[in-house]
């Protein structure tokens, strides 16, 4: 889990990658959400053991990558600030599946080392599909792509107030950490007791605000009633996108893409 | 605690989001427009609160490290259970997306694991009935810890479960549970101490706040409307799903089965429930084979997992395993040719029409 | 054009705890008149300005907008005629993009998106950031944060427009800036603050509340020139006032702060 303040840096630094313009960032956020999911699914859904089959997938986080000028050391980073979950999750992999699977040369690989790759694998995929989503469409957009493909209003629209008031209330909390370090003379954290009142007096404030806000609301006519997103439009750019996706998922995932460059490679080389 | 996408598979993950995205619908159904005028604006900054919270750290009392607050529990006494839910919801997609804590495959797992329960059914079940009406400190003590405890459990075995069924981890459940359990024991009486330390300090300051639960429902007229359905949808769908994974994939799952009891078939025995079983399942199932391998794989399940080593192993032969690598290997290189060259394309155009 | 008559009478107000916020507030404002409402911290102004969008309802009297008496029933009418821009602009900017915090009021009004666009268009370019337009809050300066939030009070074309300390927080040009703007609007204005100096250059009439009543309803000049009344009501002369901390000298009537 990312400290949040020094994660709220990188969170903007997302979203001001998202205002920049590319033919993906023009894409319609919901083709790119139906990608980024056709995608994901398409990842996990290998056997447990593949490893190599794996690899075609990465052309469409490079593609994307690439044409959305997104820069690699954003992606580099939060993969590696992340990693630490997927290395944790398959390496008991390699300690319980010792049966030896393949041969590569003189060495012999377990079952449980492949799967253990095949985690980390697809952990990157994975985890860089949902970045560059972010990195090339936005929070904000991504979201109006939900509410218009179906996701309950009342769930977008606190999703979007909380992602706009984690930046006020996570600059009040780091300024009363601040202040109660500064007068606990070494101790790094709170007692829980002390917890409870730092916490329980930023809860305090944030009740405030969220009843003027609410003030604020209905001083502008709010009733409650949520109104749909507009300004998503749909062109056949977005069609040829997710389509042309599909395909290339399709195809890498049946296609036996990496066997296959393997194997005409070494005849050739033969 | 957060499922991550490369542990679970195609069909756990929509099987969850099904459930998951259900319960949002209901829960925004159940929040009436006169009601959402007031609490949207609070439900965004509680949500908001429970990131920043997240931020002080305190010390844990006898180990010394340090944790945070989790967030399920102190929302379902602000806002009620149906607001809490889809609080939680938008901050697992958040932490998700941002914090890459938890995948976004996984985050109908996730939402279910760690919304659903403290939410729908710790809350009203537990945690109303332990503090009551006007809680004293001691009350609200127990009624944290032991809803922070048993929320936990819930969640962490429905990791446990999720996990098994996806297939792609190679923890047997003996060991993931002696291992998962303990673990959130430990976390949930944190949780449970953490908030009741908020909640006894809000109380103590501003009681009204924690009163603001118009919909919750009151202990013994609970609705499970809300869990049955979930658990009926979860059903529905990963029967649906699996048989279609099954279909189109029947190797995985004789794989898998193969791993658990050692055999590639299992032939049903001959007499007691299993042929009526077999029987009915061939009358009622599309697919009679599936519906049979459904039925032994089952019964397999519930045999030893732990101790049999794997037996039989779909063999890969030599020639594929090593074309596979050297295929692999330049797939790779060609993914970052490809990135490079549109890189550079990109800029030389740049550069000529400025 | 009674629509625009801001009348409040024999106005008072209870916490929920008893203690009273108003006792008694009673003025009548005409349409085009800037008000400005002062006095010390408790006084009671935010108090009434909440009472002038329908926010909070008197225990007792009677508070009209134009010729509608503000009760439940009338609060889509109110709310659309009154514009309130809060002390806190974080607190009214609580959408994704400052664009979709000034549509909020229209969407609310049920406009077609067209006319939305418009409004939006128009009151950004009123306050000079439609430039900010697709930016999200918390990128904003604190001038930026005002003039949005004063945005999406205009966007919904009010009548009266009632701000709540608007120049609190900003830096010395930024508030140069607010002042000229706000001279510029041709709403009526209830300006509640406690920079007596914007109030002298903005505000021809002057309220000063004190202890929940009405210590003082006047021009301006008058008002703010006497030091009794203003040290009875816990606040102080404008710096405009006093005398020059440098040379001493007392500038005339023409100077503007």
């Amino acid at each position: 889990m990312m400290r949040l303040d020094a994660a709220l840096g990188d969170v903007d630094a997302l979203d001001r990658l998202a205002a920049g313009d590319s033919p993906v960032h023009r894409l319609d956020p919901r083709a790119k959400l139906i990608a980024t999911a056709a995608f994901l699914v398409t990842a996990i859904s290998y056997p447990k053991h593949d490893v190599a089959e794996l690899t075609p997938l990465f052309l469409y986080p490079a593609t994307l990558l690439a044409v959305g000028r997104v820069p690699t050391r954003v992606i580099g980073r939060y993969l590696l600030l992340a990693c630490p979950f997927a290395v944790l999750v398959g390496a008991f992999n390699p300690l319980l599946d010792r049966q030896t699977a393949l041969h590569v040369g003189p060495l012999a690989v377990s079952g449980g080392w492949l799967s253990f790759i095949s985690i980390l694998v697809r952990f990157v995929l994975t985890v860089s599909a949902v970045l560059l989503l972010l990195a090339c469409t936005g929070y904000v957009a991504v979201c109006a792509a939900m509410a218009r493909l179906g996701a309950p209003r009342l769930l977008v629209m606190q999703s979007l107030m909380l992602y706009r008031f984690i930046f006020i209330l996570a600059d009040e909390a780091s300024r009363m950490v601040r202040a109660h370090s500064l007068r606990s003379l070494g101790k790094h954290s709170a007692s829980i007791q002390t917890w409870g009142s730092l916490a329980g007096n930023l809860l305090l404030r944030a009740y405030d605000r969220g009843l003027r806000v609410h003030t604020a609301m209905l001083a502008r006519g709010f009733d409650g009633t949520l109104h749909p997103v507009r300004g998503l439009r749909w062109s056949g750019r977005d069609t040829l996108f997710v389509v042309g996706s599909g395909g290339f998922l399709v195809v890498a995932r049946y296609g036996h893409l990496a066997v296959r460059l393997g194997q005409w490679t070494m005849g050739m080389l033969a | 605690m957060h499922m991550a996408d490369a542990l679970i598979s195609p069909p756990v993950g929509a099987a969850l989001w099904v459930a998951s995205m259900g319960l949002a619908a209901y829960s925004a159904r159940q929040i009436k427009p006169e009601v959402a005028e007031r609490k949207i604006p609070l439900m965004g900054v509680m949500g908001a609160f429970v990131f920043a919270a997240q931020m002080i750290n305190f010390s844990i009392p006898v180990t010394g490290s340090s944790g945070h607050l989790g967030g399920g529990m102190i929302l379902a006494i602000l806002l009620g259970p149906h607001a809490a839910f889809l609080v939680m919801f938008s901050i697992l997609a958040v932490q998700a997306l941002f914090f890459a804590d938890g995948g976004l495959l996984a985050l109908g797992c996730n939402v279910f694991n760690l919304g659903f329960w403290p939410c729908f059914v710790i809350y009203p079940l537990v945690f109303r009935r332990l503090a009551g009406g006007s809680p004293t400190r001691g009350r609200i003590l127990t009624a944290s810890v032991v809803s922070g405890v048993l929320s936990l459990q819930l969640g962490a075995f429905c990791v446990v479960l999720e996990t098994l069924v996806s297939g792609i981890s190679e923890l047997p459940f003996g060991a993931f549970v002696l291992l998962m359990q303990p673990i959130h024991l430990a976390i949930g009486v944190v949780e449970g101490l953490v908030t009741a330390a908020l909640v006894s300090f809000v109380w103590r300051a501003r009681p009204e706040v924690l009163e603001l639960t118009p919909g919750a429902p009151t202990p013994g007229t609970v609705s499970l409307k809300p869990v049955l359905t979930g658990f009926a949808m979860v059903a529905l769908v990963t029967g649906a799903l699996l048989s279609w994974f099954a279909s189109t994939h029947p190797d995985g799952l004789e794989w898998s089965m193969a791993r658990t009891t050692g055999k590639e078939e299992l032939a049903a025995p001959t007499d007691g429930i299993h042929p009526t079983l077999a029987g009915l399942q061939e009358k009622t199932a599309f697919l009679p084979d599936y519906g049979f391998a459904e039925a032994s794989e089952a019964e397999g399940a519930d045999a030893e997992p732990v101790e049999e080593a794997p037996e039989q192993w779909p063999t890969v032969s030599a020639g594929t395993s090593v074309a596979g690598v050297v295929g692999g290997g330049m797939v790779l290189a060609l993914a970052v040719l490809i990135g490079v060259s549109l890189r550079l394309i990109r800029r030389r155009r740049n550069v000529a029409t400025p | 054009m009674s629509h625009h008559i801001v009348e409040v009478r024999d106005l008072e107000y209870r916490y929920a705890d008893g203690t009273a916020a108003l006792r008694g507030v009673s003025f009548r404002i005409e349409p085009g008149e800037s008000v400005g409402v002062v006095g010390e911290n408790g006084a009671g102004k935010s108090t009434l300005l909440l009472h002038l969008n329908g926010c909070l309802f008197p225990s007792k009297g009677v508070v009209r907008i134009g010729d509608v008496p503000v009760v439940r029933r009338t609060l889509p009418q109110v709310r659309r005629s009154v514009g309130t821009v809060f002390q806190d602009p974080n607190d009214q900017l609580f959408m994704p993009t400052v664009g979709e915090d000034v549509a909020f009021g229209p969407l609310n009004m049920h406009l077609p998106c067209d006319e939305v666009e418009q409004r939006v268009r128009g009151s950004l370019e009123a306050v000079n950031a439609l430039h900010t337009r697709a930016r999200p809050p918390h990128r904003l300066s604190g001038g930026e944060k005002r003039a949005a939030a004063i945005a999406t009070a205009l966007s919904m074309s009010p009548d009266i427009l009632v701000l709540d300390e608007p120049s609190a927080g900003l830096d010395p040009q930024a508030r140069r800036r607010l002042i000229h703007l706000l001279a510029g609007f041709r709403q009526t204005k209830v300006v509640a603050s406690h920079d007596l100096d914007m109030i002298l250059a903005l505000c021809p009439r002057t309220i000063v509340l004190h202890q929940g009543t009405v210590a003082a309803d006047g021009p301006t000049g008058t008002v703010l020139s006497d030091r009794d009344l203003l040290a009875r009501s816990g606040l102080d002369l404008p710096l405009g006032v006093q005398g020059c901390p440098i040379c001493g000298r007392v500038p005339g009537p023409t100077a503007t702060p």
